[in-house]
């Protein structure tokens, strides 16, 4: 256990870092490049909770997917890609203020539900899953109790698609 | 019915860091010389279809001339452009690199894969597999691996702060995306049949008794060939090899992505490429063709799994070699068109058609039956939907040639 | 440390050793190759002429657009590969739910190619 400790508060240094140097970083490409930080690091995260097949979505959707598309939605805009000096929003101070309520209200509700209970990890993950993976036992439950969110994600997915190219296109 | 690697169920003591110590040893000298060998038979098999000698200077054939190059560029001046954001253009040949690397954990490299012994070695009194790691979702690190690489080349690009390198670098993004979507959904069909997404599943469904008793129990043949096809097309445009490299068009973008790029660092890219060609076609060799998988001869029954492996690595090997050699580049357009517009909807199709197959088969139902209205209503849904297009085609023609009347 | 993170140790070392091996090349490199700086060796290569302008550009929106078709596709796959791990749990039922959450997707695709996005012109 004292490992998977020193792993958490290692990544949780990463993503406490990159975290706050995507919101002060002078040039978008590098905000977005440690956005990509802060998602892996997650990931890591994810991976030592046992949870490896959402860790594998988030490289694969988040890492893989959203960032490119960012990226992707810079380069179209026509922002200078170097640093920038006046990227500082001037109410910087109006939405770090909101940022930190946000955070403590979050905060509240977590420490509220679980009132400082230590869930211990499976020792083995073939105890906690169907078939040897924790993807079945993901599967499992989106095919019960999350089916109709999960249908909805399609007609979510289809009207981001369809605005996007209303947008893109003249006529 | 599957479990993980029996290497780690036990306690932790020195055998098994040793182990796992050799596996690591062993899998990255294993890929740096496959690699090596890759960039050698690549030139030389290259020149021998255009009817040229290739390198036959250094060493007997020429063996050692990527050797001699290797060295050549560790003496080369290292230019980092004034314009190039220094951070994320050193940055970047790392992220080109080590997911390649990463990708061979997953690969199974041999073992014995029959019912009784699982593909399960015993090294130092301790069972284990022979393959540097098998997470239970194998197929997914596979996948986002790519997904990272695609950094590498996108990061490259833009950090030179050049026109043919972000040319280059957009065109080769938008390329790899398009394209890992359908590698994505072709893997869905081999990943239906092992009912797993772990890599040792995988060739555990393909091993023993085959089709017929001839045929080999190979995914490529329970899938129906075409998820293959699919992944082989898919993966060639993800490695960016022709005829999918666009992305480094000589004639119109320079060296595309790496143009700016010299000296060792020039070399780190270069290595990726082949280094990501030996990969791919090891995730080929086990996704579709059994990996270690085959029938035993003579002598020990391990000697077996690594030389049927190498075996089929190096006829994909062959393969990339002989596509290079053969067609011409693609035109971006085409190559859009056939990503979004062939391989995902038939990627799509043929799951779904899978998928029917698999779960009438359980109810019992006839697998002919079935098929045959699979590929009616299929092939009704084709109709209508090529017939919408050409009226629609039609409408539009029919409307231009009245509006240049007027 | 449970039997299931050494797995992941071990993917972790094998990628530790490619960062590595990456260090140790540049490190060699910038050991042995000579230095010799003059302005004009590192003005970017625009075909042997000056640069014009500054280099980054603004890109077209086409490649917005296949991103976003990429993420949508995407997301899909992340939800068929576990549904593809329990196919037979689910029979008919989960069948035909996968079948319309892909027809919906699908209809994404169909709606790009018909508004001529997916055309490269």
């Amino acid at each position: 256990m004292v490992a998977q400790n020193v792993f958490f508060y290692l990544l949780a240094g990463i993503i406490l870092f990159s975290a706050f140097r995507v919101v002060t970083s002078n040039n978008v490409v590098h905000a977005a490049l440690y956005l990509v930080a802060v998602l892996a690091a997650v990931a890591a995260e994810y991976v030592l909770l046992a949870a490896e097949f959402v860790a594998a979505t988030q490289v694969l959707v988040y890492i893989g997917a959203i960032i490119v598309l960012f990226l992707f939605g810079i380069m179209l805009t026509r922002a200078k890609l170097g640093s920038d000096q006046d990227l500082t929003h001037p109410h910087w101070a109006l939405s770090a203020a909101t940022a930190v309520v946000m955070f403590g209200v979050m905060g509240y509700a977590l420490v509220d539900q679980f009132h400082w209970t230590a869930t211990p990890l499976p020792a083995d993950t073939r105890l906690v899953s169907v078939d040897g993976s924790n993807s079945a036992t993901v599967s499992d439950s989106v095919f019960t109790a999350y089916l109709v969110p999960f249908e909805v994600v399609s007609v979510l997915l289809l009207a981001a698609l369809v605005g996007a190219i209303v947008l893109a296109r003249k006529d | 019915m599957f479990a993980l690697d029996p290497l780690f169920s036990g306690t932790f003591d020195g055998a098994v860091f040793l182990i796992v110590l050799a596996k690591v040893v062993i899998a990255f000298a294993l890929l740096l010389v496959s690699v090596l060998f890759m960039i050698w038979f690549e030139r030389k098999l290259h020149a021998d279809m255009s009817n040229r000698l290739g390198p036959n200077r250094a060493g007997p054939f020429g063996i050692l001339q990527t050797l001699a190059d290797g060295i050549k560029f560790f003496f080369k001046e290292d230019l980092l452009p004034d314009r190039a954001d220094k951070r994320i253009f050193i940055l970047a040949p790392f992220l080109s690199l080590v997911p390649a690397f990463l990708v061979f954990s997953v690969i199974p490299l041999g073992g014995v894969f029959t019912a009784e012994k699982q593909g399960i070695v015993t090294v130092f009194g301790r069972e284990t597999y022979v393959q540097l790691a098998d997470p239970p979702i194998g197929v997914l690190l596979i996948l986002a691996c790519s997904s990272i690489a695609v950094y590498g080349v996108m990061l490259a690009g833009w950090s030179s702060g050049s026109k043919y390198p972000l040319l280059g670098s957009v065109r080769a993004t938008a390329q790899m995306v398009s394209y890992e979507a359908a590698l994505g959904l072709s893997v869905i069909a081999v990943v239906m049949l092992a009912g797993s997404l772990s890599t040792h599943d995988m060739v555990m469904v393909q091993a023993g008794e085959g089709f017929g008793g001839i045929l080999p129990r190979w995914n490529l043949i329970a899938t129906g060939v075409v998820p293959f096809v699919i992944f082989v097309i898919a993966g060639t445009a993800e490695l960016n090899r022709p005829p999918f490299d666009l992305v480094e068009a000589e004639q119109e973008l320079v060296g595309g992505f790496h143009t700016e790029y010299s000296s060792i660092r020039f070399a780190l890219f270069f290595l990726a490429e082949f280094m990501n060609t030996v990969t791919m076609s090891a995730i080929i060799v086990t996704l579709f063709l059994g990996g270690p998988a085959g029938p035993t001869f003579f002598g020990p029954a391990l000697m077996w799994g690594p030389i049927w492996f190498a075996s089929k690595l190096f006829l994909f090997l062959f393969m990339f070699v002989w596509l290079r050699a053969t067609l011409p580049r693609f035109r971006y357009d085409q190559l859009m068109d056939l990503g979004w517009k062939v391989l995902i909807p038939i990627s799509l199709g043929w799951m779904l058609l899978l998928a029917s197959l698999n779960v009438a088969g359980d109810a019992g139902w006839n697998t002919f039956v079935v098929a045959g209205a699979a590929v009616l209503i299929g092939l009704v849904a084709y109709l209508m939907l090529a017939g919408a297009i050409a009226t629609s085609a039609r409408r539009r023609e029919q409307a231009e040639l009245e509006g240049s009347i007027r | 440390m449970s039997d299931f993170l050494r797995d992941y140790l071990t993917v972790g070392i094998f990628g530790l050793t490619g960062v590595a091996l990456v260090g140790l090349l540049l490190g060699l490199g910038s050991l042995l190759r000579p230095t010799r700086p003059q302005p004009q060796k590192y003005i970017n290569y625009e075909s042997g002429v000056d640069p014009v302008g500054t280099g980054w550009g603004q890109s077209n929106v086409r490649y917005y657009i296949f991103a976003l078709l990429f993420v949508m596709f995407d997301v899909e796959a992340v939800f068929i590969f576990p549904f593809a791990t329990r196919v037979d749990a689910y029979g008919w039922f989960g069948l035909i739910e996968m079948g319309i959450f892909i027809v919906v997707l699908a209809l994404g695709l169909l709606y790009a190619w018909k508004k001529k996005v997916l055309r490269w012109v």
